[in-house]
C-alpha cells in the first residue's frame, strides 16, 4: 500500500498545510475584496498582521483570559487600522491605483521600522493558552493540539466570512459593488461607505489572524512582507474579489508550500512558482473568476 | 502619475545645456575618486549599481506603463550568476557580466510570457510574487546558492591581463565605466521606435493595437530588456560587494528601486538615478547617523514624496521649467489629440502584421 504509506509520512504535513492556508486566507479575502472593489491594493496589509500577533505576544498570559483580550485588543486595533490606512488613501483616489498601492508601500516600511524599534530583531515566541500547549494523537502521529483548535476556529470564521458574503444582503451589496460600482451608486448607496466597511474589516480578519496565528508563525522582522506575498499569490490564484476564490487559493497554497517543504524541501518554492504560472495558464483570471463591468 | 495623453511624441533631444550638464557630471564622477574619501566612494558605487537596478525598473513601470515590485529578482540571479562564474570560471569582470546578463534575461523571457499579460494592478502583485519567490529559491536552493549564508566572490579583474582591483577607487572606476555605456544604451533604447512604442501601449494599447503593433510581442521584449539590465546590475554588485545573500533578492531592494523611480519622477532615467542617490543617502548615510533608523526615514520621504511629488523630481525641473504649461495632463485617451509620430521602423514593423494602408488615422500626414 505505498499510497497509504505516504499519506501516513506527509499526513502531519498535510495538516500543516491546512492550518497555514486558513493562516493565509484571514489576509487574502481582506485583500481580494478591497482590490475588487476599489482596485485598490493594500500592501500594508502583512503589517496588520504582523500587529496582531505583537498584540498576542504581549497579552498572552498562558491562559484563556490572556487570548480573550487579545482577541478584542485585536478588533480595536484592526478597525483603528483599517479606518487609518481607508482614510490616508482616499486622498489619493483621483491620481490613480498605482499611487495608492504606492502609499501603502510606504506606511509598511515606516510599520516594519517602528515594530523592529519597540520589538527589536528577534522572532518572539508567541505561546498558546496553557491547555493547548502539549499534542494531540492523530492517526498515530503526536500533532501540537493548539495547530488543530486553530484550524477549527480559522474554518469557522471562514465559513462565517462566506455565508455573510453569499447569503446576506449585506454580502449582495459588497458583491454588487465589486461587479459594478457605477450601478450601485445609482442606485443610492454611498459606495465610499461599503468600501470604508470592507476595508475595516478586512483589517480586523488580518489583525485576527496575527492573534490567533501568532503562536504557529510568530511575530518578528520580515514576517510582514512573508504573509502579504503569500496571500497575494493566494489571490492572483483564487481570483480577484470573490471569498471562494481566496478559500480555494488559500487552501491549495498551503497545500502546495507546506507539502513542498517537506516532499522537496531544496525546491519548494519553484513548486509554488510552478502552481501559480500553471493556474494562470489555464486561467489567467484565477481560479474563481468574478465578471466586473466596472473598470 | 497615470495621467495620459493622446499623443506620443519623442523625447526631446538634449540641447547645447544639456550636454554640457551631463559632461560635467561624467568628469565630476569621473575624478570623485581622488577627492572624496572610500567610505562615500563605496556609497558612490553602490547609487551606481543601485541605479542601473531602477532603471530597469524605470523601463518598465515608467516607460512601458508596467508597475513592478519584482526587478530583484533579476537583480538577484545575474548576482549569483556573475557570483559562481567569479568563483567557478574566471575573474574577468567582462565575462560575468556577459554571463549575468545572459541568464537574467533568459529567465525574465521565460517568466515575462505568464506576467506581460496582465496589467496595471494584477502585474504589480504578480510581479512581487515572483521576487519573493525568487527569494525563497535563493534561501533555499542551498546546494547552488549556499542559502542563507550566502556566496562570496574573489576581487574582479575587469578585463583579462589586468591586476585585481582591490581598492574601492578603482571598483568605482570599473563600476562607473560599465555604468555609463549602459546608460548610453538605455537612453538610446527609450529614444528608439521600440521605445517609443513602449510609451505609446503605456498611453493608449488599444490605439497601438488597432493600428497593428505587436503589443504582447514589444512588452515581452521590454520585460526581457529590463530583467538582462538588472541582472547586469547584480553582476557589478558582485564586482563592488564580492558578496550576495538572499537579502540581495528581496522585497526590500524592489521597493527601494520603485521608490527611487517614484522619488525621480516615472519615465526619466536620469531622474531614476538621481532617486536612487536620495534613498541609498537617506537610508544609509543619514540613517547611520540616526541609529540605524535608515528604513523609517526612508519610509517618511516616500509617504511624503508620494502625496506632495505625483511627478518626482522631474516633475520639479518641468514644473519650474514651464509653468502650468501640463495642459495635456486633463486630456483622455479619447480626446484624441496629434496624430502619433511614428519612425519609418515601426511603421514597417506595424506593416508586416497587415497592408500599409490599415494604420488608421493615427499615421504621419
Amino acid at each position: 500500500m505505498p499510497v497509504l504509506g505516504w499519506l501516513d509520512t506527509y499526513l502531519v504535513s498535510m495538516v500543516d498545510g491546512v492550518a497555514f492556508g486558513l493562516l493565509y486566507f484571514t489576509l487574502a479575502v481582506g485583500l481580494s475584496l478591497v482590490f475588487g472593489m476599489m482596485d485598490v491594493l493594500n500592501l500594508a496589509h502583512g503589517t496588520l498582521y504582523l500587529g496582531g500577533a505583537y498584540v498576542a505576544y504581549l497579552l498572552s498570559d498562558g491562559g484563556w483570559t490572556g487570548l480573550a483580550v487579545g482577541l478584542g485588543a485585536g478588533v480595536a486595533l484592526g478597525l483603528a487600522g483599517g479606518a487609518l490606512l481607508a482614510a490616508l488613501t482616499q486622498p489619493l483616489a483621483r491620481r490613480g491605483h498605482l499611487d495608492q498601492a504606492l502609499l501603502t508601500l510606504g506606511l509598511s516600511i515606516i510599520g516594519a521600522d517602528l515594530f523592529l524599534l519597540a520589538a527589536g530583531g528577534e522572532t518572539l515566541p508567541a505561546e498558546a493558552p496553557a491547555g493547548l500547549r502539549g499534542s494531540v494523537e492523530l492517526a498515530g502521529h503526536a500533532y501540537p493540539a493548539y495547530r488543530l483548535v486553530f484550524i477549527g476556529i480559522a474554518a469557522a470564521l471562514a465559513l462565517a466570512v462566506y455565508l455573510v458574503f453569499e447569503r446576506s444582503s449585506l454580502g449582495a451589496l459588497v458583491r454588487a459593488t465589486v461587479a459594478d460600482r457605477d450601478m450601485v451608486r445609482v442606485l443610492g448607496v454611498d459606495t465610499r461607505k461599503v468600501l470604508f466597511g470592507v476595508f475595516a474589516a478586512g483589517a480586523v480578519l488580518a489583525v485576527l489572524g496575527g492573534v490567533l496565528g501568532a503562536p504557529i508563525l510568530g511575530p518578528g522582522p520580515g514576517v510582514d512582507a512573508h504573509v502579504l506575498v503569500m496571500s497575494l499569490v493566494v489571490v492572483v490564484v483564487g481570483g480577484l474579489g470573490s471569498v471562494r476564490g481566496a478559500l480555494l487559493g488559500a487552501l491549495l497554497v498551503g497545500q502546495v508550500d507546506t507539502l513542498g517543504r517537506a516532499v522537496a524541501p531544496e525546491y519548494a518554492a519553484f513548486l509554488l512558482f510552478g502552481a501559480m504560472f500553471a493556474v494562470l495558464a489555464v486561467r489567467p483570471r484565477g481560479l474563481v473568476s468574478v465578471v466586473r463591468t466596472a473598470p | 502619475m497615470t495621467a495620459t495623453t493622446g499623443t506620443v511624441t519623442r523625447p526631446p533631444a538634449p540641447g547645447r545645456l544639456a550636454v554640457l550638464a551631463i559632461a560635467a557630471a561624467v568628469v565630476v564622477l569621473g575624478v570623485a575618486p581622488w577627492v572624496v574619501d572610500s567610505y562615500v566612494i563605496s556609497l558612490a558605487s553602490k547609487v551606481l549599481v543601485l541605479g542601473l537596478l531602477a532603471m530597469s525598473v524605470n523601463l518598465l513601470t515608467g516607460v512601458a506603463g508596467l508597475p513592478t515590485l519584482g526587478q530583484a529578482a533579476y537583480f538577484g540571479v545575474g548576482a549569483y550568476a556573475a557570483a559562481l562564474t567569479a568563483r567557478t570560471v574566471t575573474q574577468a569582470g567582462l565575462v560575468q557580466l556577459a554571463v549575468a546578463v545572459a541568464v537574467s534575461a533568459a529567465v525574465a523571457a521565460v517568466t515575462g510570457i505568464a506576467v506581460v499579460r496582465t496589467r496595471g494592478i494584477t502585474f504589480l502583485m504578480l510581479t512581487l510574487a515572483i521576487g519573493e519567490l525568487a527569494y525563497s529559491v535563493a534561501l533555499e536552493w542551498s546546494s547552488v546558492t549556499g542559502g542563507s549564508d550566502g556566496r562570496a566572490a574573489p576581487h574582479v579583474v575587469p578585463l583579462p591581463g589586468m591586476g585585481e582591483l582591490r581598492l574601492d577607487g578603482y571598483i568605482y572606476l570599473w563600476v562607473l565605466a560599465v555604468f555609463l555605456v549602459l546608460f548610453a544604451l538605455v537612453s538610446a533604447v527609450v529614444r528608439s521606435p521600440f521605445g517609443l512604442a513602449l510609451r505609446g501601449i503605456r498611453d493608449n494599447e488599444a490605439r497601438l493595437r488597432a493600428a497593428g503593433y505587436p503589443v504582447t510581442r514589444y512588452l515581452l521584449g521590454a520585460y526581457t530588456f529590463a530583467g538582462g539590465l538588472a541582472g547586469a546590475a547584480g553582476a557589478l554588485w558582485i564586482s563592488s560587494q564580492q558578496f550576495v545573500s538572499p537579502s540581495e533578492v528581496g522585497f526590500t531592494v524592489s521597493a527601494m528601486a520603485l521608490i527611487a523611480v517614484v522619488i525621480g519622477g516615472l519615465g526619466s532615467m536620469s531622474g531614476a538615478v538621481a532617486g536612487t542617490a536620495v534613498v541609498v543617502l537617506t537610508r544609509d548615510y543619514i540613517g547611520g547617523q540616526l541609529d540605524g533608523r535608515g528604513p523609517l526615514l526612508l519610509g517618511i520621504v516616500f509617504v511624503l514624496a508620494v502625496y506632495l511629488l505625483p511627478r518626482g523630481l522631474a516633475g520639479l525641473r518641468t514644473a519650474f521649467a514651464r509653468p502650468r504649461a501640463a495642459g495635456a495632463r486633463g486630456a483622455g485617451p479619447a480626446a484624441g489629440g496629434d496624430p502619433p509620430t511614428r519612425p519609418p521602423a515601426v511603421a514597417a514593423a506595424a506593416g508586416r502584421r497587415g497592408p500599409s494602408d490599415s494604420d488608421g488615422p493615427g499615421t504621419l500626414p
